[in-house]
């Protein structure tokens, strides 16, 4: 029998092992927790670690460092401990070290209400650390999704040498749901690149243009080194070179740019025809899909946009799905977070229509239906 | 088994440490042996003992989209906490099961009333089993599955004491068969 | 205590360049800065028991003392404030064969870091861990840090520290810590011996080195040019030694140097290394 059934975060912990994972840090927080739970147990049968440390700031840091001792790394949280990793995120993203962070939301601010479901982190992803920086956010609609989404999220990561975030709600790491994953038995796992000159001609931060640099791990003779503060290709601090400064962020930023095609990430459901389109991600991918049925009965032409990719933004993406819809509906849990960055792409040409909920529920198909139906009329959230 | 619906809901309900959500998981597991589309989700508070706990399963021939409960097909209360909480929404002609230690004082609509703790306790020996006890209840009472596939599913997911489970789960079944041989089930 | 075998109080003399990036010379350490000397410690401890830089990670924080790694020619990370132990445990976990190094100041371990800090003396990781102690926040201008003393000035302590110092070696003792010593910069030689046994520490060894910061602590608490500062460890320090043989009272005040407390526990990553045994063990 091919399919079985799986919960949310457990497909992160089997998809994170199909991907080779073989270090996780982490520290205890619900609704992620079943996922550190997995790895303690799963890891050390195949020679991999697992470490629960003091707090969530230590554990993004471990990732970090086991990474780069060539190890594939993972940690998992929600709100309250992705705050906490944000500094160590950054860090990541400057001295480019893989990593997948997972964060199974819960809704916010603050402790909130740990096992309700919540979307409130959408924007947090994008700008959570401070800095100018680009970042790869992934977000499953199904366990099936999840599964095949962290390794995704692992190859991006390893071949771009950048941190990138599973974003969950805890609908859906709490999910179960029967799922095929014979279908990904050949599916494509990448490693880091290493360098191909000898440690005399190593420079850790030589890239192509919009590239990764290769990476070698600590220990193999590369004597290198990795620091938070802007470096030039030597790996060495360049504060006092503004050139190389920009050099460097433009890269971090172009990298992840140049490969923009590869990594957006999406689903579509009778969109083509549509006049009405919902962009929608997460469990509320799943409420959209039903009221895209649901009004399709009706002859309302309804579409859905699933987005897997929430970040990077492509607005020439969205500009180019949207233009010729009568409406843009926004359904998500918080109050507009990835409404407004779609208003921003499309600006004024079709309105944009979201469809907030804070209540720790999953929007309900009906909901969405009333908008489509044209009952339920815009709100200003702001 | 009953084919003209395509797609069940189920909301289980009753006290957190009940077992409603491992009741949820073993139904979903059989469901999946029987290449069925399934869900399982639940909603619970932070309590690992006490409080009211609600588990759900949709069971379908086709995908499912949403993924929650909107109206029960069947509807399990194990507490009268857990009763008052979540008895609304269920479908016109659902049914209803409840334990008969709730107070009949408080039934808002027709259900029927079982002996699932007291057989747990009395005949099996232990209160634990009464999630057991009761999903041989309500999936004979619902025609949800065939009970193979549900002693399968305990099997793969309570491979532990799976004798006394099997054995709660017989108890359940059965007296789920008798109602529907006496007649008497009632729908909402 | 181990010893290197060179001659008392004669720093051995060796070419300390081959560690060392001299193309990131100058370093920007201020004049009487106590951190050169100890690196200059370190590095004549790593030749002694000769270990292999390739093999050998240095990871350090934020601070002046932090900026250490920049210069060692190893494999060298330079963290966020307060990390470096989060980063070096997770280091040594995922490659136990890597001899690994934290360089850290007073601020960075014990106020920043100072969770990571006791947790890692808890896990009794192999990782020698020196903290550089110049009492003050260097980097950003002389701010009290919690080894700061009681009343003592400094730029965010303009009357007086209110707070009393947190006395780190005890700390690293009941955490847990498998070595734990105290030297000076006064006293070069004997630093190196203390540096020598934290390596060979298998477990967490916490090295607390005195050290001077003429510019910010000094000048602040008028405690003189280096020079000043360094005749001031040599008066109010005394080796555990010579401590044994002086009554109480002929102590009062007195900081003591020297191995204070070592002892034998598993090391966290051997004990992994069991844990891996176990779960194989018991999936087959």
């Amino acid at each position: 029998m091919s399919r079985r059934l799986m919960q949310g975060n457990e497909a992160c912990a089997q998809g994170a092992l199909r991907a080779g994972v073989n270090f996780f840090a982490g520290y205890p927080i619900t609704p992620s927790t079943e996922i550190a739970e997995i790895m303690a147990r799963k890891l050390p049968q195949k020679g991999g670690k697992f470490i629960q440390m003091e707090d969530e700031i230590a554990s993004m840091a471990a990732v970090i460092g086991a990474s780069l001792t060539g190890a594939k790394t993972l940690t998992a949280t929600s709100g309250p401990g992705f705050s906490l990793k944000q500094e160590n995120i950054g860090f990541a993203l400057m001295t480019e070290i893989p990593c997948v962070i997972v964060n199974v939301q819960r809704l916010g601010p603050s402790t909130g209400a740990p096992t309700l479901p919540a979307q409130g982190d959408v924007l947090q992803t994008r700008w959570g650390t401070h800095g100018e920086h680009t970042i790869i956010v992934l977000s499953p609609a199904s366990v099936e999704e999840a599964y095949y989404l962290i390794v995704t999220a692992f190859n991006f990561s390893e071949k771009l040498r950048t941190p990138v975030i599973l974003l969950l709600d805890e609908t859906i790491g709490h999910l179960r749901e029967s799922v095929d994953l014979e279908k990904y038995r050949e599916i494509r796992i990448v490693n880091r690149q290493l360098p191909r000159v000898s440690p005399e001609k190593y420079l850790p931060y030589a890239a192509e243009e919009n590239e990764a640099p290769p990476m070698i791990p600590f220990g193999e003779g590369y004597r290198y080194h990795v620091t938070g503060l802007v470096h030039d290709e030597t790996g060495f601090p360049c504060t006092g070179n503004n050139t190389a400064i920009e050099k460097l962020l433009r890269r971090l930023n172009g990298k992840i740019k140049a490969h923009l095609e590869e990594i957006l990430l999406f689903r579509e459901l009778l969109t083509e025809d549509a006049e009405y389109l919902i962009i929608a991600y997460g469990a509320v991918a799943r409420s959209a899909a039903e009221a895209v049925k649901l009004a399709r009965n009706e002859g309302v032409k309804a579409g859905l946009l699933q987005m897997q990719t929430l970040w990077p933004f492509d607005a020439d993406f969205i500009y180019k799905k949207t233009s010729q819809k009568k409406t843009v509906f926004v359904p998500e849990m918080n109050l507009g977070q990835y409404a407004g960055e779609v208003r921003k792409a499309i600006g004024n040409t079709v309105p944009v229509i979201p469809i907030p909920q804070v209540d720790g529920m999953l929007i309900h198909p009906r909901k969405i239906l009333a908008y489509l139906r044209g009952e339920e009329k815009y709100a200003q959230v702001f | 088994m009953k084919k003209t619906n395509e797609k069940r809901e189920i909301r289980l309900s009753g006290t957190g440490g009940q077992g409603l959500i491992l009741c949820a998981l073993i139904l979903a597991e059989a469901a999946n042996l029987e290449s069925k589309f399934v869900v399982q989700t639940q909603s619970y508070g932070p309590e690992a003992r006490g409080g009211a706990s609600r588990a759900e399963v949709i069971i379908s021939d086709k995908p499912i989209d949403f993924l929650m409960v909107e109206e029960a097909d069947i509807f399990l209360a194990l507490s009268q906490e857990a009763y008052l909480k979540y008895s609304s929404n269920v479908k016109k002609n659902g049914i209803i099961v409840v334990d008969e230690e709730i107070d009949p004082a408080h039934y808002r609509t027709k259900v029927n009333a079982f002996p699932m703790m007291r057989t747990a306790r009395d005949k099996l020996g232990s209160e634990i089993v009464a999630n057991i006890v009761a999903l041989g209840v309500l999936t004979s009472l619902g025609r949800l599955l065939p009970a193979a596939s549900l002693e399968e599913a305990l099997r793969i997911r309570i491979p532990h004491h799976l004798e006394l489970n099997i054995k709660a789960f017989q108890n359940g079944w059965e007296l789920g068969m008798e109602r529907i041989a006496q007649g008497g089930v009632e729908t909402v | 205590m181990p010893t290197s075998g060179v001659k008392k109080n004669m720093p051995k003399s060796f070419n300390v360049t081959k560690y060392l990036r001299m193309d990131k010379m100058p370093h920007i350490w201020c004049p009487g800065c106590g951190n050169g000397m100890v690196m200059s410690a370190f590095l004549r401890a790593v030749d002694t028991i000769k270990l292999n830089p390739d093999k050998t990670v240095v990871v350090s924080g934020i601070g002046c003392s932090s900026r250490i790694t920049g210069y060692l020619d190893f494999n060298t990370l330079h963290t966020t404030h307060g990390r470096p132990l989060a980063f070096a445990t997770g280091i040594k976990l995922a490659n136990p064969s890597l001899e690994v190094i934290v360089i850290t100041g007073d601020g960075d371990a014990t106020a920043i870091g100072g969770n990571h800090f006791l947790h890692a003396c808890r896990r009794n990781v192999n990782i020698t861990t020196i903290v550089i102690n110049n009492s003050i926040y260097g980097m950003t201008g002389g701010q009290y840090s919690p080894l700061t003393g009681k009343g003592e000035i400094a730029s965010t302590a303009p009357y007086g520290n209110v707070e009393p110092k947190l006395e780190i070696c005890k700390v690293a003792e009941a955490a847990g810590a498998t070595y734990v010593a105290r030297g000076a910069t006064y006293q070069p030689v004997f630093l190196e011996d203390l540096i020598i046994g934290a390596l060979e520490n298998k477990g967490f060894s916490l090295l607390e080195v005195i050290s001077q910061c003429p510019v910010y602590y000094g000048r602040l608490n008028k405690k003189g040019d280096a020079v000043e500062m360094l005749k001031w460890q040599k008066e109010n320090t005394i080796s555990i030694k010579a401590a044994a043989k002086r009554s109480p009272s002929a102590l009062k005040g007195k900081i003591l140097l020297g191995v204070l407390a070592s002892s034998f526990r598993p090391e966290y990553t051997e004990e992994y290394a069991g844990i891996i045994e176990e779960a194989q063990r018991m999936k087959s």
